[in-house]
């Protein structure tokens, strides 16, 4: 077994794992970060198969942008909040 | 429960396409010649030491142009969705501003974003990336002042100006080559000495054209997602 099969192994365990807790986490936010998650590591198995275009766009698209727009969809939706201001009334009191 | 059975359904079916493609096709054969020939062709031909690029611009630019047009009705329609003009007023400062740690990281990140995304749409005929990841790269740089400082977001109104001339000036150089007498989107300019920046004819500039489209557009879309809170 090789140091590529190693990591080839590794990777495969994360995808799987970030695939999961993506659809079972309950938390909204987690779930778009295990997207992203997901795709970053799709996006090292692009540079192993050496086609670094698709890696690039992969990293950027999948693991950057797609996540952040599922997140922003979620609090557009009102499934989540950003607590900034919530923080700093405790801090206040 | 009909939902549950259609997408039963869709499973099964596309483990079936799956499998026959498994069986089908020849593992590590390519099913046609052209990608040899365009190996063999590409460096001479374009002068684009990037062979994508030469694919995804000189002898696929029509394909490429398709692409753009599908991502402008995407954020059309996105921004049909989410509906009319802007009307909230534009976030005041206390209004969700980032604490110290992500304003400051706000500040290093965004010039060092800005300077990746053009690296990459600039040399995107001689290195992996080009338009569409480095315009991606943009966006992201464009988008960071909304996490952190909200009323220093970039105006939706030059956005959109950025995206319409940078559109209209792919399509411009795809017609400056009819006046040529040469095909759409034809590469002008000769092919230049292969590996400089300056080579490959108008691919830099289509590239350059394609990425700014691409970071204004998604820069906007983004922008207005976050721009109003939960409707409630």
């Amino acid at each position: 077994m090789t140091a590529l099969d190693l990591v080839i192994l590794a990777l495969v365990a994360l995808l799987i794992t970030g695939a999961l807790a993506a659809m079972l986490l309950r938390n909204l936010l987690g779930a778009a970060v295990a997207t992203a998650l997901v795709s970053l590591g799709v996006s090292v198995f692009f540079v192993i198969l050496r086609a670094p275009d698709v890696a690039l766009t992969e990293a950027a698209v999948g693991a950057g942008l797609s996540g952040l727009l599922l997140a922003l969809a979620a609090r557009r939706l009102g499934l989540w909040r950003i607590e900034v201001q919530q923080s700093e009334e405790e801090r206040q009191c | 429960m009909l939902t549950r059975y259609g997408s039963l359904l869709f499973a099964t079916g596309f483990a079936f396409l799956l499998f026959s493609l498994f069986i089908a096709l020849p593992m590590g054969e390519p099913p046609t010649l052209a990608g040899q020939a365009i190996l063999n062709e590409a460096a001479n031909s374009v002068g684009a030491a990037n062979i994508v690029t030469s694919v995804v611009l000189a002898y696929r630019g029509i394909d490429t142009l398709g692409e753009l047009s599908i991502l402008f009705a995407a954020a059309t329609a996105v921004g049909l969705v989410l509906g009319g003009q802007a009307r909230a007023p534009r976030p005041s400062k206390e209004d969700g501003a980032g604490g110290f740690i992500l304003q400051t990281g706000v500040d290093l990140l965004f010039p060092l974003l800005l300077v990746v995304g053009f690296y990459i749409i600039l040399h995107g005929h001689l290195t992996p990336g080009g338009g569409f990841q480095g315009g991606v790269v943009l966006a992201a740089a464009l988008v960071l002042p909304v996490l952190a400082r909200p009323e220093e977001s970039p105006s939706p109104a030059a956005l959109a100006w950025v995206e319409g001339l940078a559109g209209a000036a792919f399509i411009a150089t795809g017609l400056a080559a009819l006046a040529y007498d040469h095909a759409f989107l034809t590469p002008l300019l000769g092919a230049g000495q292969l590996g400089d920046l300056f080579s490959a004819g108008t691919l830099p500039l289509l590239y350059l054209a394609v990425g700014l489209k691409v970071g204004a557009e998604l820069a906007k879309l983004l922008l207005r997602l976050a721009e109003e809170g939960p409707a409630a």
